[in-house]
């Protein structure tokens, strides 16, 4: 294909490509932006809004806790607290932000031009939006969920709880994984299908691999919350009996559904900040990451074992001991693939040349505290000792580390690594390594006493305890340390704002990173690349010979996209992507209204059917002939290949 | 020429196709990924049916009488034969006969009604309702479940002939057909276990 003919004088008219690909001007280009860069940022920023709201309830909750017989909270409103805590950190924060971050930079590694159904992924936002405020407006209004953020039948049937707070809490799921599956779709078609030409699988970035193995993760695991969360609503506003055992109904089977979504959810959280730590490991190491293959294959393993697990949530139930056995082997099994990325990330360090930047010392963070949350949970994998702490602090200890060192030490890693890819500026280097110095001790101090609680009997989801337990000046100590990360957090918020009004102008590649997304500006124009790249290696901008081909022959007058093969990246053809567009916003309000409806009437179910047809058939619809770029009617001869033919020769 | 690409290699994509059909398009990934999350849950919602079946001494409860088989069975006839249509609308889609797309996408659409309409015949004649029991609840989710596809499928698929006699008819649209086509053999074959579970299940496990 590399073609020996005469070039025209400019490869591409720059300045048209940008006009093209460029959102509408003002308000209404917000609205209808198909970016999926600006729908990343909002993504981010919109998830980092939730985790500091999120964050304010915990800080409520250790204020509570931070001496006995405090009168600061009441149970009813602790009980809603912790609930919305856990339900937003999860559904609001945890999974749209590393989503989010899947959004930005998923093209932008694969060297793509856009992500592959840009609409879908606008809708995304903001049915996850409305969820989102959907949750914290019920909670500010006294209807927060307070059955916990698994909402355990019976508790949470009518029975229990007959306030509207369980609904609140099942709608919300709906919403948020109807965005997350959309995006999944998104990302998987994106990684597979546009790919830069000669960036087989075997070269794809590992943060792209990790993505594309979260995707498919989602599209599993998520159908069974939707449809446990959904059996929940038809019990408690049609009468139906899915888990009410006087009717033939099972309330353990409320866990298995919920765990089979709860538990991969986990690696759903872990696996992207695992692809974040490969990714920086690599940069400041200075070298190709060591054992890419085994590093991929470990992703793809724990996937795997990641539904094999659920069982382990349920020891406490009284299930039969062989079963049990079974998943306390499962669950020591996972420990294995994420061992041997372990051992690749030290061999990559080991032999590599380190700079110790922000980025990485955030990275060093995650090793410490996910360490020790992954050694807590092979303890707790094993029956005997899970009946022990089940239930207790050393359980919420446990998941904190995991959690928190799985995915936020990775993700402040990432807002420092990416921050100048973003915004064009750079972070402050002092402020990163204060930042990084409050928030982890302040997480060490707040959660490592917790195994201590745990193992001196303090149960969870208590609002009190009595002074006698014990309990107090650990409890005291673990809300000293949320001073510190407080702290930590408003130094890299101040930071930040400071930065992208007058942060030092950031290079293209600050890092010497080899991946695409610092072979393009800083921020990246809205084309993504103005030409975009071919690759020759796993880290084309240091494995790339000077004269390395560029893609030439795309339209710039349209949304002219180059799909690739899966296998191989060879190109295949090209396709014209949607312009901006007000139906994914339409559609999303009507889906809205559905949903919200839903809790109140079974009737706004056929009724909301109607604006939801209605926009979804104005989405569908052309705005005007020829913006497919192929040929109208009448046509003489196909031109668009078949799977069976050679790309391009029937042009 | 100018210096700024003065020697630079570069891969033409000019004359490369703007499209494909089949597995080269972007659709039919994004359809095969609709298709995994679906039949997720539908295997799921088969898998709470027979956890439901170990929770009960008798399946159905005693004094209930396993659905119909009438309405259901003719359904299963209905749908496979709508199979022949949407064969010949995908067939008709890949050669670009505009005629025999749209006609073939009418006679869909008939079949589509037809199953549609017979459905809401099934629904009366399940001899359970939801909110009997665990057992009706379960049958009405996954009869629920899957109405709700050929529903939506149908209107769809309305939605795409509706377009197919307006237009603008492009050459993409063609794709677009034989996308929806196979997303209709999916709505279609997952009823061969739907049906299996919702009518045999009772009378071989009960």
């Amino acid at each position: 294909m590399n073609s020996e003919r005469e070039l025209p004088p400019v490869l591409v008219d720059e300045a048209q490509l940008e006009r093209t690909w460029a959102d509408e001007p003002g308000l209404a280009g917000w609205l209808t932006s198909v970016d999926h860069k600006s729908i990343g940022i909002r993504y981010i920023a919109t998830a980092f809004v939730f985790f500091l709201g999120g964050g304010v309830l915990a800080l409520l909750m250790r204020i509570q806790l931070a001496r006995p017989d405090n009168a600061f909270l009441g149970p009813d409103l602790y009980n809603q607290i912790f609930s919305t805590h856990g339900s937003n950190m999860m559904f609001l924060f945890a999974v749209p932000i590393l989503q989010g971050l899947g959004i930005y930079f998923v093209p932008l590694m694969v060297g793509a031009r856009a992500i592959a159904f840009p609409r879908l992924v606008a809708y995304s936002y903001w049915l996850y939006l409305a969820g989102g405020i959907f949750l914290w407006v019920s909670f500010l209004v006294n209807v927060g969920p307070d059955v916990g953020w698994f909402a355990y039948a019976p508790l949470s049937e009518t029975l229990y709880t007959a306030s509207k707070r369980p609904d609140v809490w099942a709608q919300m799921i709906t919403f948020t994984e109807v965005a997350s599956l959309a995006v999944a779709v998104s990302i998987v078609t994106t990684a597979f299908k546009m790919r830069a030409p000669g960036m087989s699988l075997n070269r794809m970035p590992i943060f792209v691999w990790a993505q594309v193995v979260t995707s498919f993760m989602v599209m599993f695991a998520m159908p069974a919350v939707m449809m446990a969360s959904t059996a929940l609503i038809l019990d408690r506003l049609v009468n139906t009996h899915f888990f009410d055992v006087e009717r033939g109904g099972d309330a353990l089977l409320w866990q298995h559904l919920f765990w089979f979504f709860g538990h991969p959810e986990v690696y759903i959280i872990f696996i992207p900040g695992t692809g974040l730590v490969s990714t920086l490991v690599t940069t400041f190491s200075r070298r190709p990451m060591f054992g890419y293959l085994a590093v991929v294959l470990s992703l793809v393993a724990t996937a795997f074992i990641g539904f094999g697990l659920w069982v382990h949530h349920m020891f406490a139930t009284g299930l039969p001991q062989l079963g049990e056995s079974f998943f306390t082997a499962a669950s020591i099994m996972i420990a294995i693939p994420t061992g041997a990325q372990f051992f690749c990330w030290i061999a990559t360090m080991w032999s590599g040349r380190l700079s110790f930047k922000t980025p990485f010392v955030w990275m060093l963070g995650f090793f410490v505290v996910f360490l020790i949350g992954g050694l807590s949970g092979v303890m707790v994998a094993a029956v005997p000792l899970d009946i022990q702490v089940h239930d207790t602090y050393f359980v919420v200890a446990h998941l904190h580390y995991v959690l928190i060192g799985g995915a936020v030490f990775p993700l402040f890693a990432a807002f420092y690594y990416w921050f100048p890819k973003i915004t064009g500026r750079m972070l402050s280097e002092p402020l990163g390594m204060a930042s990084f110095g409050l928030f982890f001790a302040g997480f060490n101090v707040v959660f490592f006493p917790m195994h201590v609680l745990g193992l001196h009997g303090m149960p969870r989801r208590i609002y009190t305890y009595l002074p006698e337990t014990g309990w107090g000046s650990l409890n005291l100590l673990a809300t000293a340390g949320v001073v510190l990360m407080t702290f930590g957090v408003l130094v890299f918020i101040a930071d930040a704002l400071r930065a992208w009004r007058a942060g030092v102008i950031a290079a293209d590649n600050p890092w010497e990173a080899g991946t695409l997304e610092w072979a393009t500006s800083s921020p990246p124009p809205n084309s993504n690349f103005v030409h975009l790249p071919t690759v020759a290696g796993r880290d084309p901008i240091w494995d790339n010979p000077p004269d390395q081909p560029v893609v030439v022959g795309l339209r710039s007058d349209k949304r002219d996209v180059l799909v690739t093969h899966v296998l191989d990246a060879e190109p295949d053809h090209r396709t014209i992507f949607p312009e901006p567009s007000q139906w994914p916003l339409l559609t999303a309000l009507a889906t809205t209204a559905l949903f919200i409806g839903s809790i109140f009437t079974p009737r706004a179910v056929p009724y909301g059917a109607v604006p939801l047809f209605v926009t979804m058939t104005g989405w569908f619809w052309p705005k005007e002939a020829g913006e497919t770029g192929t040929q109208q009617w009448p046509i003489e001869h196909r031109t668009l290949p078949r799977p069976n033919e050679e790309p391009g020769k029937a042009a | 020429m100018t210096d700024r690409h003065a020697g630079a290699r570069v891969l033409d994509v000019s004359t490369l196709a703007p499209g494909g059909f089949g597995y080269r398009s972007l659709m039919w990934w994004g359809t095969l990924g609709l298709v995994l999350i679906e039949s997720t849950m539908f295997a799921l919602v088969i898998g709470t049916y027979f956890y439901l079946r170990t929770r009960n001494s008798y399946w159905p409860p005693q004094n209930i009488a396993p659905p119909d088989l009438r309405w259901g069975t003719l359904n299963l006839v209905v749908m496979l034969a709508s199979g022949v249509p949407n064969e010949l609308a995908k067939k008709a889609a890949g050669r670009i006969d505009l005629r025999r797309v749209r006609l073939w996408l009418v006679v869909c659409l008939l079949f589509g009604v037809a199953f549609n309409t017979i459905r809401a015949l099934e629904f009366t004649t399940l001899n359970v309702t939801f909110s009997n029991d665990a057992y009706g609840s379960i049958v009405w989710l996954l009869l629920g479940l899957h109405t709700t596809h050929i529903a939506t499928d149908v209107v769809d698929t309305g939605v795409l002939t509706a377009l197919m006699f307006i237009g603008p008819v492009e050459e993409q649209r063609f794709v677009d057909v034989e996308e929806n086509a196979v997303y209709w053999y999916f709505v279609v074959l997952t009823w061969l276990p739907i049906y299996g579970v919702i009518y045999w299940a009772p009378r071989i496990i009960s």
